[in-house]
């Protein structure tokens, strides 16, 4: 009875699988596509491709259900994301995949295209799979760039005006430039609908396409071997070779291969998604009303190296970086399996290659660890927040009391740290009288110099008495005065502090 | 039984010459058509992409406030709504200035927009100092580059009193190339 039931049940499916095919062709299309051959050692090192892929498959889901909710009206964005997170069933959760799924792909892409680089996959005869990965590769930053306007707080707006300024400094053409980029004079409502154009249809549409291009090159082109040295790439000979490896060792894409991507793809999806459920969802911060000032602009992980560079550049060639920098990455980027299309593959025949993608790895690496510090920012609520570490007051007079206060008030925490505390554009002042003579110390508060601003015009010769007075007590403990001519003034003040107190206290 | 019938001309249909060549100028009649109907569709397309570049955005002068909320020696936030603003635009059309009053009735008016990526510039009495949360760009009470990388001091605008209101003329996020 069972086993009748079973029959006509495989009979139908059957039967079902074989209308469609007859109909459509589905399997005659797919199967080739699964089956297709890979090489035998493709095996961890080739997984990071399917897992882009993969977390791009996550961002549309979850983007095309947050489109159901999201008003990209400059007006109603950013309430509409704050209802999406605490009154929406699971809204919280999606925004939260979105936006750690988002980071993953852009990770994964990264070491993908690592990967290509550093084993020479970009080689014959796979030139322009690397020219359309690099395509790719900026259409994935652009969709972080523009995902991170939707959020519509004061980090998109402000990061907005940051993107506007730069493109302001293109000559001739930028205020142009900027006016189509922005939909009008100033950031406002058409500024978010563009961008929300763009982040919806416009990028996700020609990431598809060229994701599409990417698989049809590979199909078409073949995975590349692992490199082994000695083994070299000549455009001659190298097609024929390949394909006669791949018939006697290559094994089947389905299972061979892709059990291993699954296997990562699962465990990445298990991790980003316990982590979008712990972490929550990445913004909005504050609401974007200009007017507010009290702001304090950051970009995303991916861009922080852009905004430390920003910092960091002298001054007088940044409008030149700016402008010819990015048409130079590019260009490199993309021309260069022209360059290089031929000959070895391995690291180890290729340290050129190997110290390039270390320098290049460990500067943007520490330019975005350094975005993480900006050292150059002042602290804005130091003044107010940090208060004096007491054991700096301990038997100070009261010349140098005042001093204390003249610091604190004249916001010189901002940029100066005391006691750990405060901001770090500036040297510390834990021990600014061991390094610096009275007159030094004037000097310095009144001319300002070595990217200090000058407070000569902002403080009286009173306050700036006191303020001198008390860092000459900011020694290290049992550390003489500073030793350098000129430390001698300070004995003629009549109103000094006890030396031995003075120093004991410094620590 | 076969034949190699491909040879023989009867059993196909005549190829004139007259249709080879109608077909050949269709192609072309086709292509030219599919042109001239996308240049007449695209103009609408580029001319409403590139509107914001050809535009000529007009300031205007908006109200600021009393002069006596300004008081003289005091460096206040004025708040205005963009003259430009569009219905959609929610709070993003509500605008800043840092007003500073140096003698009676005489204003510097300065746009909050750091001259060096516009990031909004904080105002510190105390210190009599501007600075940016973004690079570190600081300026001196009148506005001039004081620290950091900005190129050049804060953006200035333009004001007049009117019936003892501080009015400015304003519309556009102020950049190196078109300031305010």
């Amino acid at each position: 009875m069972f086993r009748t039931i079973k029959n006509i049940g495989i009979k139908m499916v059957g039967g079902l699988l074989g209308w469609t095919e007859s109909r459509s062709g589905v399997i005659t299309f797919v199967q080739p596509i699964l089956t297709h051959r890979v090489p035998r050692d493709a095996k961890w090192w080739y997984v990071f491709g399917s897992a882009s892929l993969m977390f791009f498959s996550i961002q549309v889901v979850t983007g095309i259900l947050l489109a159901t909710m999201y008003v990209p009206s400059a007006a109603e964005a950013y309430s509409s994301l704050q209802y999406i997170d605490q009154q929406v069933p699971f809204g919280w959760m999606l925004r939260a995949l979105h936006a750690w799924s988002s980071n993953a792909m852009i990770l994964m892409v990264v070491i993908h295209m690592s990967q290509v680089f550093l084993h020479a996959s970009f080689k014959f005869p796979r030139e322009l799979m690397w020219m359309v990965g690099v395509l790719l590769l900026f259409c994935t930053l652009a969709l972080a760039f523009t995902g991170q306007i939707m959020r519509w707080d004061q980090d998109a707006y402000w990061g907005l005006g940051i993107g506007a300024a730069i493109v302001d400094r293109v000559p001739m053409l930028g205020n142009q430039m900027r006016n189509v980029m922005l939909g009008g004079p100033y950031i406002g409502g058409a500024t978010l609908s563009r961008f929300f154009a763009l982040h919806v249809f416009v990028l996700p549409g020609l990431t598809i396409g060229l994701i599409g291009a990417h698989m049809a090159l590979i199909l078409k082109n073949g995975i590349s071997e692992m490199p082994k040295p000695g083994m070299v790439v000549d455009p001659k000979t190298y097609v024929a070779q390949y394909e006669e490896r791949i018939k006697k060792t290559g094994v089947a894409f389905m299972p061979d291969a892709a059990q291993r991507d699954m296997v990562f793809c699962g465990l990445m999806l298990i991790i980003v998604g316990l982590l979008a459920a712990y972490l929550g969802p990445v913004g909005p911060n504050g609401i974007p009303n200009p007017t507010i000032i009290d702001a304090n602009p950051r970009p995303d992980y991916a861009f922080l190296w852009i905004f430390t560079a920003m910092a960091l550049m002298p001054p007088q060639i940044e409008t030149a970086v700016l402008l010819i920098a990015p048409p130079i990455v590019v260009l490199a980027l993309l021309g260069l399996p022209l360059i290089s299309n031929r000959g070895e593959r391995a690291p180890s025949r290729r340290p050129g290659a190997v110290i390039a993608y270390v320098l290049i790895a460990t500067a943007l690496g520490t330019l975005t660890w350094l975005g993480v510090v900006s050292a150059w920012s002042p602290v804005m609520d130091a003044w107010t927040s940090m208060p004096t570490p007491p054991q700096y007051l301990v038997g100070r007079t009261p010349l140098e009391m005042q001093g204390a206060l003249v610091l604190q008030h004249s916001q010189c925490r901002n940029c100066h740290s005391l006691g750990g505390q405060g901001g770090l554009r500036g040297p510390n002042l834990d021990n600014v009288g061991s390094r610096k003579s009275w007159d030094q110390l004037v000097r310095q508060v009144q001319q300002g110099g070595g990217n200090m601003p000058a407070y000569g015009k902002n403080l009286s010769s009173a306050e700036t008495t006191a303020v001198v007075a008390f860092m000459t007590t900011l020694r290290n403990s049992g550390a003489p005065e500073s030793n350098i001519p000129g430390a001698m003034e300070r004995q003629s003040s009549p109103d000094q502090a006890p030396k031995a107190v003075a120093s004991e206290a410094g620590k | 039984m076969s034949c190699d019938c491909s040879n023989t001309p009867s059993n196909q249909p005549p190829q004139t010459p007259p249709a080879s060549a109608r077909r050949g100028f269709m192609l072309k009649f086709g292509i030219g058509l599919m042109g001239i109907g996308g240049a007449i569709a695209s103009i609408p397309l580029i001319g409403y992409a590139i509107t914001p570049a050809l535009r000529k955005y007009k300031n205007s002068w908006v109200e600021l406030g009393g002069t006596a909320d300004f008081p003289e020696g005091e460096t206040r936030l004025g708040k205005f709504t963009n003259p430009n603003a569009a219905p959609t635009d929610g709070a993003s059309a509500e605008q800043a200035v840092w007003v500073r009053s140096y003698k009676p009735a005489q204003f510097q008016v300065f746009a909050v927009n750091c001259a060096h990526l516009g990031c909004p510039v904080k105002w510190f009495q105390q210190s009599k100092l501007f600075m940016c949360p973004c690079h570190g760009g600081v300026y001196y009470e009148d506005g001039s580059h004081a620290s950091g990388p900005p190129p050049r001091g804060l953006f200035e605008y333009k004001w007049k009193i009117v019936n003892g209101r501080l009015l400015i003329d304003a519309g556009r996020l102020p950049g190196l190339e078109q300031t305010v």
